[in-house]
């Protein structure tokens, strides 16, 4: 079976400035995935590029074998990857059940219906219903996203990206800015629903990437200069040097 | 079935009956108002009225809903009038069998062929660049129409005989009250659909859409492709106005799709608000009314307009209808009564303040427009002198003294209602 994400010599230049330098990464399927790295490293850049909000310079991008560089978010989409946003990116004025509905329309095949009930689709109700469930937000169901607590928005954002049931899932800082008991909270969570399939993660807490992840890899200037296990990642003298070290002193 | 009727089940069919209600109460004012006005004018305006509220339903299904500011609207409603003539005189002319009540279908077709043709290119950019191209597609049709006299008529426009169209239930349609049963029942219709629109997966997705657009790309959506859907529906439904109004009018002419038109229903949306539905309507009937009605009084309505509007973007950006939701938490709460009495105080002044303005522009108009005659402006009845000099120190009492009065006033208003909106917080009626 192909990887679930394929990255091959990719480069992303701004200018003259390159971001992203001969970056190859593969993550298999099923497996949650960590990507570290200290601040400006190109970790978001790398999230960019793989969900099509930028298109690389040279390189290529393979999802389940499929080459995906150049494509539009949608059409990456579409083919089962789904990605939420560092900063909060929900639908502000909609409500929470809004939100999320949305979310299920198109993977439920409705797509662009303007002849249909939205209200009277009972499996796109059973799914929203389902997720609000999953992220415990079912009490807030009416209330609009923008006036949603911070730790709820970012609950909600997880639920937009995983709503729409893509098998590869990419979350960007899912816990940045949350409490302690918030960060736990939001780590059962990222466990729970992303069973059986595969997960990215963008994380500066090391107790949550070392305690989710079955492989981290480290980029630096945005180049990966190691990929393995924790253990591995850990006693790597290239990422104590680069990145565990700074954090040690 | 006991355990199935849960409270939120019946919730929704309260809510159902609410909803179907309103509509009913609707279409049953529209077919009663001729009745108990039955006066030429009112007939007319009511017509007008009625084109007017699908006109800004069909606005804002692209700035509400969407989140599109178009400045060129008025080129669907132009162009739907001209096809609607041009079909009326060719099914006229060879005898098609084709009853008039139909023919705004053809404005509609109109409407969205052109939003079709266009709308790929308008759509792929929100924000300024869409209401930039959509001001160049408007300046454009509108000079157009004027050279292209086979088709537009030029300055005079197109005529057409409405009567001369098969007759249909024994209906001319010559009478205005037959076609305003005609425009009522296309308002239904075309209010339901909008709001049908607003109900679809589609419907839905421009809510999104117009909220984060970078967003909906990461859940599966081209936002370019909904834009260009909403754009589609909006031409559909300005070309039925504009067909509504070739047959009111028996005429279109390149006056209904130039900038003042657009401008008409862009203030119409959101002087109504465009945050809800209902919205729109009632800016349609406030400013058709106030339109009918200032033209007769004054020479410089446009100027009240403008003053209209400002007052709406600056003090009440929800409009009409987002004034009046924002009192839905406190009925709901039982609080609303703990801000009425200060909003009788505040009325007063408040209407000295604005007859002192109304006083000032008159005076001011009417003296620098016509020394002598014309001079008298009626004021509640009162009559007052533009060149006497009284009639001026009475406006500036109004005004100064209106304001400063109010100024008081307004302050109470906003401390009762913080009171009020206290106590529907602590209910849970306000989040």
């Amino acid at each position: 079976m192909s990887a679930a994400i394929e990255i091959k010599s990719v480069e992303k230049h701004f200018g003259n400035v390159g971001i992203i330098r001969d970056l190859n990464l593969s993550v298999a399927q099923g497996e949650r995935h960590a990507i570290i790295g200290p601040n400006g490293a190109g970790k978001s850049t790398t999230f960019n590029l793989i969900s099509g909000h930028i298109k690389p310079s040279a390189g290529e991008i393979r999802l389940n074998g499929d080459i995906i560089s150049g494509l539009r978010p949608f059409e990456i989409n579409r083919r089962g990857l789904s990605r939420s946003f560092q900063v909060t990116n929900v639908f502000a004025k909609m409500s929470v059940w809004e939100n999320i509905r949305c979310a299920v329309l198109w993977a439920t095949g409705h797509r662009y219906a303007f002849w249909k009930n939205v209200d009277h689709l009972p499996e796109v109700r059973q799914r929203t219903a389902q997720i609000l469930d999953d992220i415990h937000l079912s009490h807030r169901r009416d209330v609009p996203a923008g006036l949603l607590t911070y730790a709820e928005q970012r609950e909600l954002e997880i639920g937009i990206t995983i709503a729409g049931g893509a098998n590869v899932i990419m979350l960007d800082e899912p816990t940045a800015g949350m409490s302690h008991a918030e960060t736990e909270r939001a780590v059962a969570l990222i466990r729970r629903l992303t069973e059986g399939r595969t997960l990215v993660i963008v994380e500066h807490d090391m107790s949550v990437v070392f305690g989710l992840a079955d492989r981290i890899s480290v980029l630096v200037y945005g180049h990966i200069i190691a990929s393995g296990t924790p253990e591995e990642i850990r006693g790597n003298p290239k990422v104590r040097e680069a990145y565990l070290g700074e954090e040690a002193h | 079935m006991n355990e199935a009727t849960t409270p939120d089940m019946l919730k929704e069919q309260s809510s159902a009956v609410r909803f179907y209600g309103i509509w009913l109460v609707a279409a049953i004012a529209l077919i009663v108002l001729p009745l108990v006005f039955s006066s030429g004018g009112s007939l007319t305006s009511f017509s007008l009225i009625g084109i007017a509220i699908i006109f800004a339903l069909s606005y804002n299904i692209l700035l509400g809903q969407t989140g599109l500011l178009s400045f060129g609207h008025a080129v669907h409603y132009g162009l739907g009038g001209f096809l609607a003539v041009h079909a009326m005189n060719a099914v006229a002319a060879h005898d098609l069998p084709i009853p008039l009540p139909f023919i705004p279908l053809f404005g509609g077709i109109g409407g969205l062929a052109f939003a079709i043709l266009v709308g790929w290119v308008m759509t792929k950019r929100a924000g300024t660049v869409f209401a930039m191209i959509s001001l160049g597609i408007g300046e454009l049709v509108a000079s157009s129409s004027l050279i292209l006299r086979s088709v537009f008529g030029g300055e005079s426009g197109i005529t057409t005989d409405r009567t001369a169209l098969p007759h249909m239930f024994g209906w001319s349609f010559g009478p205005q009250l037959q076609v305003y049963y005609l425009i009522a029942f296309w308002t239904m219709v075309s209010a339901i659909a909008m709001y049908a629109l607003t109900r679809t997966p589609l419907g839905r997705i421009c809510n999104a859409v117009r909220d984060n657009p970078e967003r909906v790309e990461f859940i599966g959506y081209d936002p370019h492709v909904v834009r260009y859907f909403a754009y589609g529906f909006a031409g559909f439904f300005a070309g039925i106005a504009g067909g509504l109004t070739a047959i009111n009018f028996e005429i279109a002419n390149s006056a209904y799709l130039g900038a003042t038109q657009s401008g008409l229903v862009l203030f119409s949306a959101f002087i109504g608000g465009i945050a809800y539905f209902f919205g729109p309507v009632l800016g349609a009937i406030l400013v058709t009314y106030l339109q009918l009605g200032l033209t007769n009084l004054t020479t410089v309505w446009q100027l009240y307009f403008g003053l209209i509007f400002i007052g709406i973007v600056m003090f009440a950006p929800g409009g009409i209808a987002g004034l009046l939701m924002i009192h839905r938490p406190l009925i709901r709460a039982g609080s609303l009564a703990m801000v009425i009495p200060s909003y009788l105080v505040a009325a007063l002044p408040t209407l000295a303040l604005a007859l002192g303005v109304i006083l000032s522009i008159e005076t001011v108009a009417r003296y620098a427009a016509s020394q002598g005659e014309g001079n008298i402006i009626n004021l509640l009845g009162i009559p007052f002198d533009a060149t006497r000099p009284l009639t001026w120190a009475v406006a500036a009492v109004l005004v100064f003294g209106g304001f400063l009065v109010a100024r008081i006033t307004w302050r109470r208003v906003a401390e009762a209602w913080d009171r009020a909106a206290t106590v529907a917080r602590d209910r849970g009626y306000l989040a």
